[in-house]
Order: C-alpha cells, then structure tokens, then sequence
C-alpha cells in the first residue's frame, strides 16, 4: 500500500508492521469486518419479520396456525441452536436444488438420494457450475443469512408473543368497545403499544445476535474467524513476504476486543433508546424519569 | 451386525473404548444414534465441571461486585463483562492459542491445549460470568427486612452469611440459574468446533453429528437424534435443578415459591 513497502525483506521495526498490517490479505481482513456487520444489519430486521409472523401465528384463532407458530417458538429452546445452523445451512441448499430439480428437469428417472449421494441434474445446481465466483459468495451468504433468521426468528416470536399478552387488556376492550373489528384493533392498538414491553427482550436478542455471528465460520462463510485462522497461523519465508511465527493468539485478541467494543456500544445505544421509548410512559420506568431531578 | 454389537463397539467410542475406526459406510440408524449418544458424554462431562467449579467462582464474582472494596468490585465487574461481552467461541479460540503459544515456554501446558482441560476451564470462566451476574442480581434483591431481623438478633459476619444471606440468594437466583446451566449444556457443543482437536475422533455429540452428516450428504437423520440427545438432557436438568428448587423453597407458601420457566436468556454466548 505505502511505497516504501516495496522490499518487505529490508523492513524493521514500525515500519514493518505498517506494512505488514496493510497487505492484501489483511484488506481482505478488514473488509470481513464489514461482512459481520452487513449480517447483522441484515439479519435483524428480517428475523424481526420472522418473529412478527410467528407470533401472530401463535396468536391466531385458526387451529394449524397456532400449532404451527407455538411449535416454531418452542422448538429451538430445548436444542444448542449451532445445531440449527449446521442442519438449516445444508437443509435448506438441498431443499432448493430439490425444488429445482423437480420444476427443471421432469423427465429424470434416478432417486435424488442414492446412498451416501445428493444427486441432482446439472441444471438444478445451485449456484450454477459455470456461475461467477460472486454469485457462490452471495449465495452461501444469503444461505446464512436465512440460517440466523429462522433461529433468531424464533427467539424473536417468542419475545414479540409475550410483548403482545403484556399490552394492558383494557386497551383492546375499548378498541372492541368502539367498533374495531379484531384486525384493526390488532394493528392500530396492539401493534404501536406492545414495543415497549418488547424492547428489553429485543435488545437481549440483538446481544446474543452480535455473540452468534462468528458462528458465520462454520456456515463456510469467508468472516473474520477465517481470517483470523488464515493471517495469524506461521508464514514460512518461502511463501509469504512477511515470515512471522504463530501469532493467531493475538489475531483472536483482537477479535475478542473488536466484540467487546460493539457489545459496550450497542449497550450505551439501547439503554438510550430504552430511555426515549419510556420517556411519558405509565410504567415504573417512565415515573421514576418523572421523578428524577432536571 | 446387530444393534447390540454396535453399541458394545460404539457405546463408548468417544472416550476410546470399543472399536478404533469410526463405521464409514452403510451407516445404520443404529450406529448413528450408538455414536451421537456416546458423544454426550462429552457434553455432560464439561456441564458438570464447569457448573460444578463455577458455582463457587460464581457466589465470588457476585460477592465481589457487591463489595464495598473497590478493586474487588472493580475486577469482578471487568471479569463479568469480559466474558458475557464476547463470545463464547471466540473465547474459545483465543484461549486455545493462547495455550498454544505458551507451550513453547513450558511444557506443562501441553495438557491445557486437550479439550478435556483447555475448554473445561474456558467454560468454567465463562459460566461463572454469567451465574456470577445472576447472583449479583439476587444478592441485590435480598429483602431489606431480612438483614435487618439477622442485625436485631446480633448476627454477624460469616455467620449472617452462612445463616441469611447466602440461602435467601441462592432461592432468588434459582430460576434463573438453571436456565444458566441448560445454555451451559447447549454451549457445550462449541467446544469441538473451535480450534481444540477431537484427539482420535474422540468428539462430543455434535462433532459426531456433523461427521454423520458430512459422510452421508443427509443432514435429516443425525440433527433429529442430536436434537433428541439434547432435548432429552434439558429435561433431566429441569428435573434435578426442580427438585432443588422445591428444597430450597420447601418453608414458603405455595403461591411465593418461583416456578423455573425456560426462557431463551443466552444461547451463544
């Protein structure tokens, strides 16, 4: 990147190290950064969404549907949930390229499992073979993606079902009392008020979010633990430029540093947030702002 | 070969006893359910350890938080957020590279980069962290009245802690600690996959699982009957940590008593 870094073999000292720290390998690094965080941004709102529809189906009159939302927010509690993404990361490929298989190519007459094989036909691949590099990238993250939602959606039916039993009966009554039919009352009254009763159980969720993304590594996701691994482990000076021993301790120092930072700020942001949402409020939270000295 | 052979060959695989090479092709139900079973042995062995150990650890941290010396305060409150703010598979890799490197400078701590030593003492950290914070919770929600009637009666010291302090905190925390030793047990399942070797496929549920999966392309047998391990393991922790409930609450009236619900607190931590 500098160009004094033209001979990394004559460098010492400081110098080295700013090299060292700026080679492509480490961009690379660096961008995985941005990698964790695009997941994050990404998979919250919409395993939010997965939680708004489980929760209401958990609310629902209609037998299946409540069966089906009860089962979806009980079933990832009893079991570690890197189990469900180990599962849902091949799971949901073969369910795709199963899908594909069956609308691409009709005429074939071989079993889709045969023995220890997954065998589709070659149209049905997902991504294609003579796809792109990006296109398998964007994929596999797109897989993960799906992944995290289906388990934080769950988790998230779960604090949304809650929030939505904790909204003041009352309140529903007088919406009944006035005319609302169930679908009104349920967006226009239950829907606006139940966020703050959400809101402690959300921002527990979006902790223990940030907490599962290394797990993105084992989804076979180029993230950060990959680097991590890549950069830290020996470099002989036959292969590399800059030669150095073991060092992955420190790449994963820094790792255990970089989450800490975003645990402590994402924690001076919600209890803000929490601060807003109760500010005028009729719980204990909103009187005792009341009462607090200006 | 019947399902009797395959669990005397397999039943305890994963602490190296039975047959030396895992089956690698034909796998029978059987087999699969043999080894993914005797991998939770592994799991039940580092709850255990860690829950164990990392209860006293625990009642420490929450003491220390809760005293008025400053630097025990102080290093109890960085303890806590150290290990509650950053994952627990992080925390994982780092301590066994960690261990890694400093077996350069003494070979003594050859022993700490095996699983059965390294991630015992990451996940005993790690539990005491977030039980230490549980019982912070519950040392400050010990009823003023309590402490005052122990103050009447002159007592004092250790003696008021042995006596008032610590029962009334354990029965207050007691819900919520179980739900800390079933994400414990879930947690568990990391171990195998960050950085500390599975020494002769000697692996946890898990580790077997997804070996069964990556062997057969078939991630619809293996997950079910892992999921069933497990699902069978968080109940007899309700089970047993129900019945220390019910001891510990046995002089409330039956509307006071606590009932432990299963909530999701922290799943990876």
């Amino acid at each position: 990147m500098f160009e004094y870094c033209a001979d990394p073999e004559t460098l010492t000292g400081l110098t080295w190290l700013s090299c060292y720290l700026t080679n492509g390998k480490h961009l690379l690094f660096y961008q995985s950064f941005g990698v964790v965080l695009a997941l994050l941004a990404v998979t919250a709102p919409v395993s939010l969404a997965f939680g708004f529809v489980g929760a209401m189906a958990a609310r629902s009159t209609f037998p299946p549907f409540s069966l089906f939302g009860k089962l979806y927010t009980s079933i990832v509690r009893g079991v570690p949930d890197i189990a469900f993404f180990l599962f849902f990361v091949i799971a949901l490929d073969q369910a795709v390229e199963y899908l594909r298989h069956q609308a691409k190519c009709p005429d074939w007459d071989m079993p889709v499992r045969q023995g220890s094989d997954f065998v589709v036909c070659d149209a049905a691949k997902m991504p294609l073979s003579t796809s792109p590099q990006w296109v398998h990238e964007t994929y596999g993250f797109t897989l993960a993606v799906l992944t995290f939602a289906i388990v934080f959606g769950a988790f998230a039916a779960n604090v949304l079902f809650g929030a939505m039993r904790s909204v003041p009966r009352p309140q529903l009554e007088t919406a009944e009392a006035y005319g609302f039919s169930p679908r009104q009352t349920f967006w226009r009254i239950l829907v606006p008020q139940m966020w703050v009763y959400a809101l402690p159980g959300l921002s527990n969720l979006w902790m223990i979010l940030i907490k599962a993304t290394p797990l993105l590594f084992l989804l076979g996701v180029e993230d950060i633990v990959y680097w991590a691994r890549e950069l830290g482990g020996s470099k002989n000076a036959r292969f590399s430029d800059y030669p150095h021993g073991d060092w992955r301790m420190f790449y994963f120092g820094a790792l255990l540093v970089f989450y800490l930072l975003l645990t402590r700020i994402s924690e001076i942001v919600l209890d803000r947030l929490m601060g807003r949402l109760t500010l005028g409020q009729a719980t204990a939270g909103g009187e005792a702002q009341r009462k607090a000295p200006a | 070969m019947s399902c009797w052979e395959t669990i005397a060959d397999y039943g305890l695989r994963s602490v190296g006893i039975g047959e030396r090479l895992l089956p690698r092709s034909d796998f029978t139900l059987c087999q699969q359910v043999t080894l993914i079973g005797s991998g939770m042995i592994w799991n039940i062995y580092f709850g255990l350890v860690a829950l164990a150990a990392g209860f006293f650890l625990s009642i420490s941290v929450a003491m220390g938080k809760a005293s008025k010396n400053p630097l025990a305060r102080k290093a109890s409150e960085w303890f806590i957020f150290l290990f509650r703010g950053s994952p627990l598979f992080i925390q994982f890799f780092f301590a066994y590279f960690a261990f890694l490197s400093l077996k350069s400078v003494h070979p003594a701590f050859d022993l700490f980069t095996s699983a059965w030593l390294g991630a015992a003492i990451v996940l005993f950290l790690n539990t005491s962290a977030y039980a230490g914070e549980i019982f912070f919770g519950a040392l400050k929600s010990i009823p003023k009245g309590d402490l005052e009637a122990a103050d009447a009666y002159g007592i004092t010291g250790w003696h008021r802690f042995r006596r008032i302090t610590f029962p009334t905190m354990l029965r207050l925390a007691w819900p919520a600690y179980t739900n800390e030793a079933i994400f414990l047990f879930h947690a568990t399942t990391l171990v195998f996959f960050s950085g500390f070797p599975a020494w002769q496929q000697r692996g946890d549920a898990l580790y077997y699982a997804n070996y069964f999966a990556d062997k057969t392309f078939n991630p619809f047998v293996p997950y079910p009957i892992l999921a069933g391990f497990f699902i069978l393991l968080t109940l007899s922790v309700i089970g047993v940590f129900g019945l220390v409930n019910a001891h510990l609450t046995r002089h409330l009236p039956a509307e006071r008593r606590q009932k432990i619900r299963f909530r999701p607190r922290q799943l990876i931590r």
